[in-house]
C-alpha cells in the first residue's frame, strides 16, 4: 500500500526458481528507482526474494499478503 | 546478467551426470545463481554431454565402438532417463507431467533460460574425443570446448563449485 508501482510481474503459479529468475529479467528492462510489484503464491518466495534483493543490491520496500497471494515490492537500484 | 550492481563472484558446475533429475537440479542452481547476477559456468563431461546434444542427426563416431556407444546413448535434453524409478521411460514421462502441473520449466526450457541469463556452457574435450563427438553435435549456445585445466582455472576463481 502506498507504493507507486511502475510495473507488475504476475508470477503466481510458478515455483522455485522462476519467481527470482523472472524478477531478474523484468528488472533488467527497468530504470533505476522504479518500483516492481511481484505477485506470487509460492511461500518460499517470501523468503527467497528478500535474499535475492539483498544479494543483487536492489531495495526491498515491503511485503503484503492478500489471501494466498504474496505481493513483494522492489525498487531497482 | 549485466544489470546487477554487486559482483558476488561466480559459480562453476561440473555436470557429469546425464540423468534428467540431476540435470534439472544443476539448472535450478545455475539459473538461480545467474538471476542473482553471478557468473555461471557449466562444464559438461561424460554423460552430462547428453544435456547439450542437438536433437536428431546421424549416428556419431569414427569407429564401430564409438558408434555402438552413440546408438545406445543418443540422448538430448528432452530424452534423458531418471537416476531412480526410470521404469523404461515411464518415470521421466510422469515426472514431466508432474512438473508441468506445478509449472516448473522442462530441462529444455531451463537450458534456454540459462543462455538467456548468460550461463556459459563448456563441453569437455576429452569426453568428446573418447565418444567421437564434435562441437557441431552440441547446441549452438555452447562456448569453446575446454579441458580440465581451463575448468580448474575457472573453478579456482569461483566461490561455489559443484560436481553433479
Amino acid at each position: 500500500m502506498g507504493y507507486s508501482v511502475d510495473r507488475q510481474l504476475d508470477a503466481r503459479g510458478l515455483s522455485c526458481p522462476m519467481p527470482s529468475v523472472k524478477t531478474a529479467l523484468e528488472l533488467e528492462s527497468m530504470d533505476i528507482g522504479q518500483v516492481l510489484e511481484i505477485l506470487t503464491d509460492d511461500p518460499v518466495s517470501k523468503k527467497d526474494l528478500p535474499v535475492w534483493a539483498e544479494s543483487t543490491g536492489n531495495r526491498l520496500l515491503g511485503i503484503e499478503e492478500d489471501g494466498t497471494t504474496i505481493k513483494i515490492f522492489l525498487e531497482k537500484a | 546478467m549485466t544489470v546487477m550492481k554487486q559482483d558476488k563472484g561466480s559459480v562453476t558446475i561440473v555436470l557429469f551426470s546425464g540423468d534428467l533429475d540431476k540435470a534439472i537440479a544443476a539448472f535450478v542452481i545455475a539459473t538461480s545463481a545467474a538471476s542473482m547476477g553471478k557468473e555461471v559456468n557449466i562444464f559438461f563431461t561424460f554423460w552430462g554431454l547428453n544435456v547439450i546434444k542437438k536433437e536428431g542427426g546421424l549416428i556419431k563416431g569414427q569407429n564401430w565402438m564409438q558408434r555402438m556407444l552413440n546408438i545406445m546413448n543418443r540422448g538430448h535434453a528432452r530424452k534423458l532417463a531418471l537416476s531412480k524409478m526410470n521404469m523404461a521411460g515411464m518415470g521421466p514421462m510422469m515426472l514431466k507431467m508432474m512438473m508441468a502441473q506445478k509449472r516448473v520449466p522442462s530441462l529444455r526450457e531451463f537450458v534456454d533460460m540459462g543462455t538467456k541469463l548468460g550461463v556459459k556452457f563448456y563441453p569437455c574435450e576429452m569426453s568428446m574425443t573418447v565418444m567421437g563427438l564434435r562441437k557441431e553435435d552440441f547446441i549452438d549456445e555452447c562456448e569453446d570446448v575446454i579441458g580440465a585445466v581451463s575448468y580448474l582455472s575457472k573453478a579456482n576463481e569461483s566461490n561455489v563449485n559443484l560436481f553433479i
